[in-house]
């Protein structure tokens, strides 16, 4: 049989570094994401990290697929430096303005092109919008099992699955048979750093860019047209307090919060 | 398949689907049910009902009458208890689609943080994801106040054709309700035929409770976080000793998570962590990035502690120290136990 066939789902966002610059145009209300460069999502190297160790021990293959602009294309060539056959982008205006569900929904059809598949990870969150919604969208579009918070994976070679799953103050052990959908903490492993070789082998790998006529979604069913959620404007919440410098050495800094906790009341 | 709805008229049933563990609610589905019944009084008077799944869960459906749900629909079969998303998914989408509530609330713990979009997937509707706000608009649609960007970017998102509107919302965002002492209606459902024909194909063989270590972080009256600057397992004891000087909780950022000075994961604060409302938030050692300060927006009143004049945790800080907190800790305790130590004599120096 030679291994499975994995697909990774990466979605390059702006540097999550560079959030504490993030500007809205107050007029439209919109993000101005001018000058943020584009990154690999966080947890999505954790993904293509367990699909690359599942590679080496089984074989198989290795497909990444994105929606996103053609522009970001960069961001996927440096996925494919880390590892993976080839790069799908699902790129076409028509999918701008997608909610999560819209998201998933270009995103099945993707995988559906690169059928048939045995396994598909996805990130937990994205670092961006961070609904922790796509995994297991695509998971109920695709019509296959599907798990998020994954923090320890085990397949077997017959596609028996061993899953564990964080809950609030432990953790729950689920079993299953492929195919699945699985959203990965980043405690599920350590990602591998790229190597030079990876970055020269990234060359030649292919970049299929397909939009929705080849995918055939309907166009009523993606983008902001085709989402139930609709955004509001934005604006930057602000944190900002008062921010009053305590003076003094530690000693008269220390009575002065000490007499904060006594008018907070918690001095017990 | 179940589908949604269109939007059709006004005045429907808010619900709010309830977790439950070990023989308890969550304290989230609380929160939230809390929510629903203020949202539900400020429209003039709508029905709220929650849902619960499980096993033996009987006393736990009473429960949330009495903190005042009209209607329990209580899902009460071995096949509900683990939680897995395709059996809970299915019985919910069927629920909702027969009984047509305008809005359904989810707690985002770690299983309705999935089981949530499952269901809006099965029900082709939207869902506002680790929402820190709702509100109903007089025309009864649901405000979803939703952060981005590691809580640096704020938007409102709503539903306007789809129903019924759900969100979805971390523990800690709406304080509980006041016990009510009302008397429901707990409604029985039949599990085996809310299931009929659906493939469940997730085995949940083993659930693992640790107890936590620690005061835990929610409802704590005073919280000390420690970040990256604490720098070393050794020092990071100071802050356990404040905190026990004042009852209160530690908690820490994801670098302090990272090296392994805490407990564990339940002790970030942040986007990916947990967020908290303390009367108090001292800090320690923490530079100020949004992904943690966005845990803490709520607290009373902040305290940082930093050894740069210019880090900008003090922007977002009511009370600035620019100190080492090697200095300040004991020079704070010192303090604490002397103005308690008033009129009860003179405790002994640490
Ligand atoms: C501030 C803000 C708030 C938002 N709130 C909501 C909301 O409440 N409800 C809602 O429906 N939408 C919301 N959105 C829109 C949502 O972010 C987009 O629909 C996005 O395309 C998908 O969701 P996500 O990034 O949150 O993914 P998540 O579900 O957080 O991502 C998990 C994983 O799915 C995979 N993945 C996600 N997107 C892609 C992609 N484009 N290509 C490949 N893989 C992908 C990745 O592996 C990723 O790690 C919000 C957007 C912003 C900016
Ligand atoms: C997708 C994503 C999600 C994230 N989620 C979270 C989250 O939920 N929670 C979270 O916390 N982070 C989160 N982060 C990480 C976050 O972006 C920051 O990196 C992190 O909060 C910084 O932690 P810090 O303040 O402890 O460390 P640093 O930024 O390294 O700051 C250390 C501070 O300690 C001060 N210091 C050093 N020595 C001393 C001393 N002796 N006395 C006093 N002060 C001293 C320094 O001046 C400095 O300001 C997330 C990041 C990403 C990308």
């Amino acid at each position: 049989m030679g291994g499975f066939h994995i697909v990774v789902l990466v979605k390059p966002v702006p540097d999550p570094e560079c959030y504490d610059r993030v500007e809205i145009d107050p007029a439209a209300g919109v993000l101005a994401r001018q000058g943020m460069p584009s990154v690999l999502n966080p947890s999505d190297r954790h993904a293509l990290e367990e699909a690359l160790a599942l590679q080496e021990r089984y074989g198989g293959r290795v497909t990444l697929v994105s929606m996103t602009p053609e522009s970001s294309a960069e961001t996927l060539r440096e996925a494919l430096a880390m590892g993976g056959d080839e790069a799908v982008v699902l790129s076409d205006r028509a999918f701008a303005g997608s909610d999560s569900l819209a998201t998933a929904r270009v995103l099945a059809a993707g995988i559906a092109k690169v059928l048939p598949f045995d396994l598909v990870l996805a990130g937990n969150e994205s670092a961006d919008g961070g609904t922790v919604h796509v995994p297991s969208q695509v998971g109920e579009l695709l019509g296959v099992a599907h798990l998020a918070n994954v923090i320890r994976l085990e397949v077997d070679a017959d596609g028996s699955v061993r899953a564990r799953t964080r809950i609030e103050n432990g953790y729950v052990e689920v079993e299953g048979e492929l195919p699945m959908v699985l959203g990965l903490r980043r405690e599920v492993n350590t990602p591998r750093y790229t190597s030079l070789m990876g970055v020269l082998a990234s060359q030649e790998k292919p970049i299929r860019v397909l939009g929705a006529e080849e995918l055939g979604v309907d166009r009523s069913r993606v983008g902001m047209e085709g989402s139930n959620m609709r955004p509001g404007k934005m604006s930057r919440p602000s944190f900002c307090r008062k921010g009053e410098r305590v003076k003094g050495d530690p000693e008269e800094a220390a009575a002065r919060i000490v007499g904060i906790l006594r008018a907070e009341g918690v001095l017990g | 398949m179940t589908g949604g709805a269109k939007a059709s008229g006004r005045g429907g049933a808010i619900w709010i689907v309830a977790e439950q563990a070990g023989g308890k609610l969550a304290p989230v589905s609380v929160e939230i049910l809390g929510r629903a019944l203020a949202m539900a009084r400020e429209a003039g008077g709508r029905e709220v009902a929650a849902v619960l799944l499980g096993k033996d869960a009987g006393g736990l459906a009473d429960e949330l009458a009495s903190h005042g749900a009209d209607k329990v629909f209580l899902a009460d079969d071995p096949r509900m208890e683990p939680y897995r998303n395709d059996a809970h998914g299915a019985v919910l989408a069927r629920l909702i689609a027969r009984e047509s509530p305008e809005v359904v609330l989810f707690g985002a713990g770690a299983c309705g943080e999935e089981l949530a979009p499952t269901v809006a997937a099965r029900l082709d509707t939207g869902l506002g994801a680790h929402c820190t706000s709702l509100d109903l608009t007089d025309g009864g649609l649901l405000m979803m106040g939703v952060l981005g960007f590691g809580g640096r970017v704020h938007t409102e998102m709503f539903c306007p054709a789809r129903r019924p509107q759900m969100a979805s919302v971390k523990p800690g965002i709406f304080p509980p309700p006041p016990r009510a002492d009302r008397k429901g209606t707990v409604v029985r459902e039949d599990v085996a035929a809310l299931l009929e024909g659906e493939k469940i194909r997730l085995r949940a063989v083993k659930v693992v409770r640790e107890a936590p270590e620690g005061v835990p972080l929610e409802g704590a009256e005073v919280v000390v976080g420690g970040g990256f600057g604490i720098g070393g397992k050794e020092q990071w004891t100071l802050l356990e000793d404040l905190a026990r000087e004042l009852s209160g909780a530690v908690g820490c950022t994801r670098p302090a998570l990272d090296e392994g000075w805490t407990p564990g994961e339940h002790t970030m604060i942040g986007t990916s962590g947990k967020t908290v409302r303390p009367k108090v938030y001292l800090g320690f050692g923490i530079s100020g990035s949004p992904h943690h300060m966005v845990g803490v927006k709520d607290a009373g009143v902040i305290v940082s502690v930093n050894t740069d004049a210019r880090a900008p945790v003090f922007e977002s800080s009511d009370y600035c120290v620019v100190s080492d907190f090697r200095k300040f800790v004991p020079a704070l305790i010192r303090g604490i136990r002397k103005a308690k130590g008033e009129g009860a004599g003179e405790p002994s120096p640490a």
